[in-house]
């Protein structure tokens, strides 16, 4: 065989989202689009305190609403098991305790009882009939308030070299500032859903989830029953950034609720509860100490962040994860805390860590830089790490350098005045920015299926998902190379616990981590369909199976070729197949991706409006899978760190610790007139062989992270105003603000 | 959601009988504030009369020059309206700044009138609101009060910001609207319409119980004049103003010669101007005038801990505007 070198064929090309057709046409089914015969609806009763107990529950008028079939809470629940979440051992979950576990509430929007009825209406109705009686405790409602109250505790992720606290004081430049930045809410368009059905002691339940696998552990171990008896269904998702990688409570109340009333039970996350029990980015506060020498040379440099966590799990934010390595800086310290607030428990939003770290460190580079007397780009060059010096060793491919140099080149950067407010068109004054952007590459362990099919098509099974960056049609494509099947001809399936076992869609190392899986695969069943080729009944009886090679579907021995559909024919075999597990990264190098975003903004004091209107941004992120669904994720990425940077903060109540802006209206996500009109993203496009054959290292993340922080600098050279606490509100940058007497 | 029983109108008189004075049924027009509202426990309603049958889905010129828009007409039909869009700019840009065209394709003329507050502590269905729950006590004076409240018109009983667009157009051009009642036909001035909360926030419009609106009737358009609705927010579409306003001015050379400034995102019930206008009036137009006006426009308003903002943010858009319209 021609060793089917990945990349002559439709890798790296555009082929369209082969699942696309099937979502625009409403054809693509969501878990909520089922509804299994004889299902119950659930509709939750949620806390309306955010610390304290439930006393008493009043069920009369709720039992006696049309439609209801049963009322679950803590006095009425089956027992059930914890979840060690482990995601090692594939059962993680964010929250590990228990819905209805006991007659506490840890906050608002927790939930406090559940109602099944046969209709989702009657089921809801009769939920805003359920009487909750509180015994409320004061609320910690935000981080100041956590740390005042309680203090902090030592979170993960933790990095020291050299001595940064010794070399920080006599520094020729230093900085030492706070950034802040709020909960943000994932806030995907498809609502959490379960619909959980029961036969004798087996389980199926179609979940928007990132994750079946993991869900399929989870729930395996807290219902007490083999992983095999669960079959967890995510073919498609209405997206999740993170809020879907891990199963929440409702998933774990559904299933219970149909288990009970011997039903299947439909339950769906109401938005307001989006914003309460299904995870959210929480909010740090991050201390930046950085010092140079005379040329602007990193010598001392110091991230200590706190974030909030639940009172039920630690959930690190870990903001210093790409400060360790980023830069050369001898002397460095990360450090993680977190403290404990009535909110749920928060989770991985795109680019954890790193979106909220990056908005400090590159913020506190420019800083920096501006302190040094320095250009922000030059600033960089002169620091960027030539190795990753937090783990002593050579990143697998680092192109940093050219990603921002041309960035800068298409961006105009060189031609800038540098002076606050000297750059101004009409009214608006105009403000350019940098920031780098960074994400590690991870791979993980995998398995899939490829069955070449005598029908002519190929079949490929994978239990990982495709949250909507296009999952499917990469695997499509890889097939395709390496059989020259057309791509209409491979049929993927997806999301499915019965597939072999795939990773969650997170982290962005799907593209690495399935590919190979895939490729093993198909490889393998090519050997099984040379081996029928070469067998006694075969077209190439005698041959070696080595000396064969597949091409184009054929077959292929000393000039005879054989097209594969007629082997399998001739012997009356359904397909050929390859079944393939493959390993995780080796940690020989530093595998992450890189870039640069330069950003320009345009404010208006005479209307205090701000707008975000060009952004370059090159990343080098390894080859490049599929152009569309690749560009595509960077620059949706962009524009979500355009809300990051401006837009999203999710309000909370210091009096009493209740979300107050829980809904779509209100939690202010950038809309289709917010996109820049100029959005140029140059993908580098190096492979990176030494990560995996196809050089890919995963984008769905990176573009998100330095966003903020390229915005809030060109804020700053527009306005000489510097924004340490997102979002950048207009009333940030406004004068003449009255003051106001009460409260 | 509480269930109601639903019946369909085909006539006006009809719609007020089944409506009858009963404060417990509404009418249901786009449904886009009522049905969300139902949804969430928040209006109860025992009755829900549908209007959409009704035949006021006109727009006509009368011959004294006024426009007479029927109850129905919805916030699409009304913005691309070829008489509205030049005779009245101010009203069609208002609209069309005004929620998504979906929204707008199903939101009436009189729903939007009727449209209640977006404060979200009148709409979590448990905090305290006079609103709501009328001597509950109002949550958002100390609480999250940045976007959806008022510095002007509020009182120590409700600070939540009439929410329309259109409506502060309207108070601009000045407007009468046409209710049928239990007692028969009547007109309401339009700045009459809304009520300050005062201390009884719970009582929002004139209309008396079962009371329709049929039609909002537009002032004349002033000979000669210029107008512009701007509309200030966070993101570029699809929110509430923070601040809007919306201004008409004739012109003799650079002086001002009459002049009409109504607020929006800023007032407990769309904000006309008068003391600001009267600023304006016979003034050059200069920016020195605009300010001074707008000055005047907030020289009463009452910032509150995170809504302070809105007081500079106002007079930008008072100002900006007449630089605009005046150029
Ligand atoms: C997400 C969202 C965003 C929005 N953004 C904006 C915005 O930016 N700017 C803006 O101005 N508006 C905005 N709106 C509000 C929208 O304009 C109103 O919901 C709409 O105008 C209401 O009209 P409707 O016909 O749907 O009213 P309905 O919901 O049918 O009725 C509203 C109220 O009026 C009563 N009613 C209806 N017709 C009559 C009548 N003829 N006589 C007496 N009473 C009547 C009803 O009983 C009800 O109480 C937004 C709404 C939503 C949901
Ligand atoms: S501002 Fe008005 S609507 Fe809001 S809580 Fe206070 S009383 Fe209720």
């Amino acid at each position: 065989m021609s060793d089917s070198i990945i990349g002559a064929g439709a890798i790296g090309s555009g082929p369209k989202r082969i699942d696309g057709q099937r979502k625009v046409t409403g054809a693509a089914p969501y878990a909520a689009d089922h509804h299994p015969d004889n299902v119950a609806y659930g509709y939750g009763v949620f806390s309306t305190i955010a610390s304290g107990t439930v006393a008493g529950l009043d069920l009369d008028a709720a039992r006696q609403s049309p439609g209801v079939i049963d009322i679950f809470h803590h006095e009425h629940f089956p027992e059930l098991h914890r979840s060690p979440s482990s995601m090692a051992q594939g059962n993680k979950v964010e929250e590990t305790r228990l819905p209805f576990e006991d007659n506490k509430v840890y906050y608002e929007g927790q939930f406090v009882a559940l109602v099944v009825a046969d209709t989702f209406e009657n089921a809801r109705a009769a939920a805003r009939k359920v009487g909750v009686n509180y015994k409320s405790d004061q609320a910690i409602a935000n981080l100041d308030q956590g740390v005042t109250a309680h203090g902090t505790q030592k979170g993960q992720g933790n990095h020291e070299r050299g001595d940064a606290a010794g070399n920080f004081d006599g520094a020729a430049h230093s900085i030492d500032v706070t950034y802040t930045t709020p909960v943000e809410t994932h806030n995907p368009m498809e609502m959490h859903a379960s619909v959980a059905s029961w036969e004798g002691d087996r389980l199926t339940i179609f979940e928007s989830s990132q994750g079946v696998v993991q869900q399929q552990g989870a729930l395996a171990k807290i219902f007490g029953i083999p992983p095999e008896h669960i079959r967890v269904e995510s073919p498609f998702i209405g997206s999740g950034f993170g809020a879907k990688l891990w199963m929440w409570p409702h998933a774990v109340a559904a299933s219970a609720a149909a288990r009970e009333i011997g039903r299947p039970v439909q339950l769906v996350v109401p938005r307001q509860q989006m914003f309460t029990t299904t995870g959210h980015r929480p909010e740090t506060c991050q201390r930046m100490r950085l010092a140079t020498d005379e040329n602007g040379k990193l010598v001392s440099l110091r991230h200590e962040s706190i974030n909030t966590t639940s009172f039920t799990d630690q959930y690190v934010e870990t903001c210093g994860s790409v400060t360790k390595s980023l830069y050369s800086c001898p002397n460095l310290t990360v450090s993680h805390e977190t403290t404990q607030v009535n909110r749920g428990t928060p989770t991985s939003m795109r680019a954890p860590g790193a979106a909220p770290g990056l908005f400090a460190l590159e913020s506190a580079i420019d800083e920096m830089a501006l302190e040094a007397g320095v250009d922000p780009l030059e600033f960089r060059m002169n620091n960027y790490a030539e190795r990753d010096e937090s783990l002593d060793l050579d990143f697998s491919s680092n192109h940093i350098r050219e990603a921002t140099e041309r960035a800068a080149e298409k961006f105009g950067w060189h031609d800038r005045n540098p002076d606050v407010g000297s750059m101004r068109d009409g009214h608006e004054i105009i403000g350019y920015g940098m920031a780098a952007c960074n994400w590690e590459a991870l791979k993980r362990e995998c398995e899939a299926r490829v069955s070449l099919r005598a029908d002519g098509t190929a079949y490929v099974t994978c239990a990982t998902q495709d949250i909507g960056t296009g999952t499917y049609t990469i695997i499509a494509q890889t097939v395709s190379d390496l059989t020259g099947l057309p791509i209409e001809k491979i049929t993927v399936r997806l999301g499915d616990t019965s597939y072999p076992k795939g990773p969650i869609s997170g982290g962005s190392w799907t593209t690495a981590t399935t590919l190979p899986a895939v490729a093993a695969a198909t490889r393998k069943a090519i050997e099984e369909l040379k081996g029928y080729a070469t067998s006694g009944k075969g077209d190439f009886a005698d041959a070696a199976s080595d000396s064969l090679t597949f091409e184009n579907g054929q077959l292929t021995h000393d000039g005879q070729s054989v097209d594969y559909v007629d082997v399998l024919k001739g012997q009356k075999l359904a397909s050929a197949d390859g079944h393939a597990h493959t390993q995780g990264a080796d940690s020989q190098y530093s595998y992450r991706s890189f870039g640069a975003h330069f950003v320009e903004v345009r404010w208006d004091p005479g209307i205090s409006n701000l707008r975000v209107s060009r952004v370059v941004s090159a990343i080098d992120v390894g080859r490049v899978i599929n152009s569309m669904t690749a560009r595509n994720q960077v620059e949706g990425a962009i524009v979500m760190g355009l809300g990051m940077a401006h837009f999203e903060a999710t309000e909370y109540d210091a009096r009493n610790g209740r979300p107050v802006n829980n809904n779509y209206a209100e939690y202010v996500v950038p809309v289709h007139a917010d996109q820049p009109p100029e959005v140029d993203v140059i993908l580098l496009d190096y492979p990176d062989l030494e990560f995996n054959e196809f050089g890919a290292r995963g984008i769905g993340e990176i573009g998100i992270t330095g966003m903020a922080a390229a915005v809030a600098n060109a804020v700053y050279h527009a306005t000489g105003k510097r924004i340490r606490d997102l979002p950048i509100f207009k009333e940030k940058l406004m004068e003449n603000i009255p003051a106001v007497q009460s409260a | 959601m509480h269930n109601f029983d639903y019946a369909r109108a085909d006539s006006t008189r009809q719609a007020v009988s089944s409506h009858g004075p009963d404060k417990q049924a509404a009418y249901l027009a786009g449904g886009t504030t009522l049905l969300d509202l139902v949804k969430i426990d928040i209006m109860r309603p025992e009755q829900v009369v549908d209007i959409n049958r009704l035949d006021l889905k006109r727009i006509e010129t009368l011959n004294d020059g006024r426009t007479r828009i029927g109850a129905l007409v919805t916030n699409t039909a009304l913005a691309r309206d070829e008489r509205i869009a030049s005779d009245y700019a101010v009203l069609s840009e208002a609209l069309l700044s005004g929620a998504t065209t979906q929204l707008r394709n199903k939101a009436t003329t009189a729903g939007n009138v009727m449209q209640r507050v977006r404060c979200p502590y009148f709409r979590d269905g448990v905090s305290n609101c006079n609103k709501r729950e009328p001597g509950s006590g109002c949550a958002a004076i100390e609480g999250h009060n940045r976007s959806v409240h008022a510095v002007l018109g509020t009182s120590e009983h409700c600070i939540a910001t009439h929410p329309s667009d259109m409506c502060v157009a309207m108070a601009a051009i000045g407007a009468t609207i046409t209710v049928e009642g239990p007692e028969g036909q009547r007109e309401i001035d339009f700045l009459d319409f809304h009520l300050l909360p005062g201390d009884t926030p719970e009582r929002e419009h004139a209309l008396k119980p079962g009371e329709l609106i049929t039609h909002v009737t537009l002032d004349a358009p002033l000979d000669n004049s210029r107008s512009h609705y701007l509309k200030l927010r966070d993101r570029a579409s699809y929110q509430f103003a923070l601040a809007s306003s919306a201004v008409i001015v004739t012109l003799e050379g650079d002086t001002i010669t009459d002049a009409r400034v109504a607020l929006g995102g800023v007032g407990t019930r769309p904000w006309r101007a008068h003391e600001a206008e009267a600023a304006l009036k016979g003034q050059k137009a200069t920016e020195a005038t605009f300010q001074k006006a707008a000055g005047i426009a907030f020289k009463s308003a009452t910032p509150y801990a995170h809504n302070a903002f809105k007081i500079p943010l106002g007079q930008q858009a008072i100002v900006r505007n007449l630089t605009t319209l005046t150029a």
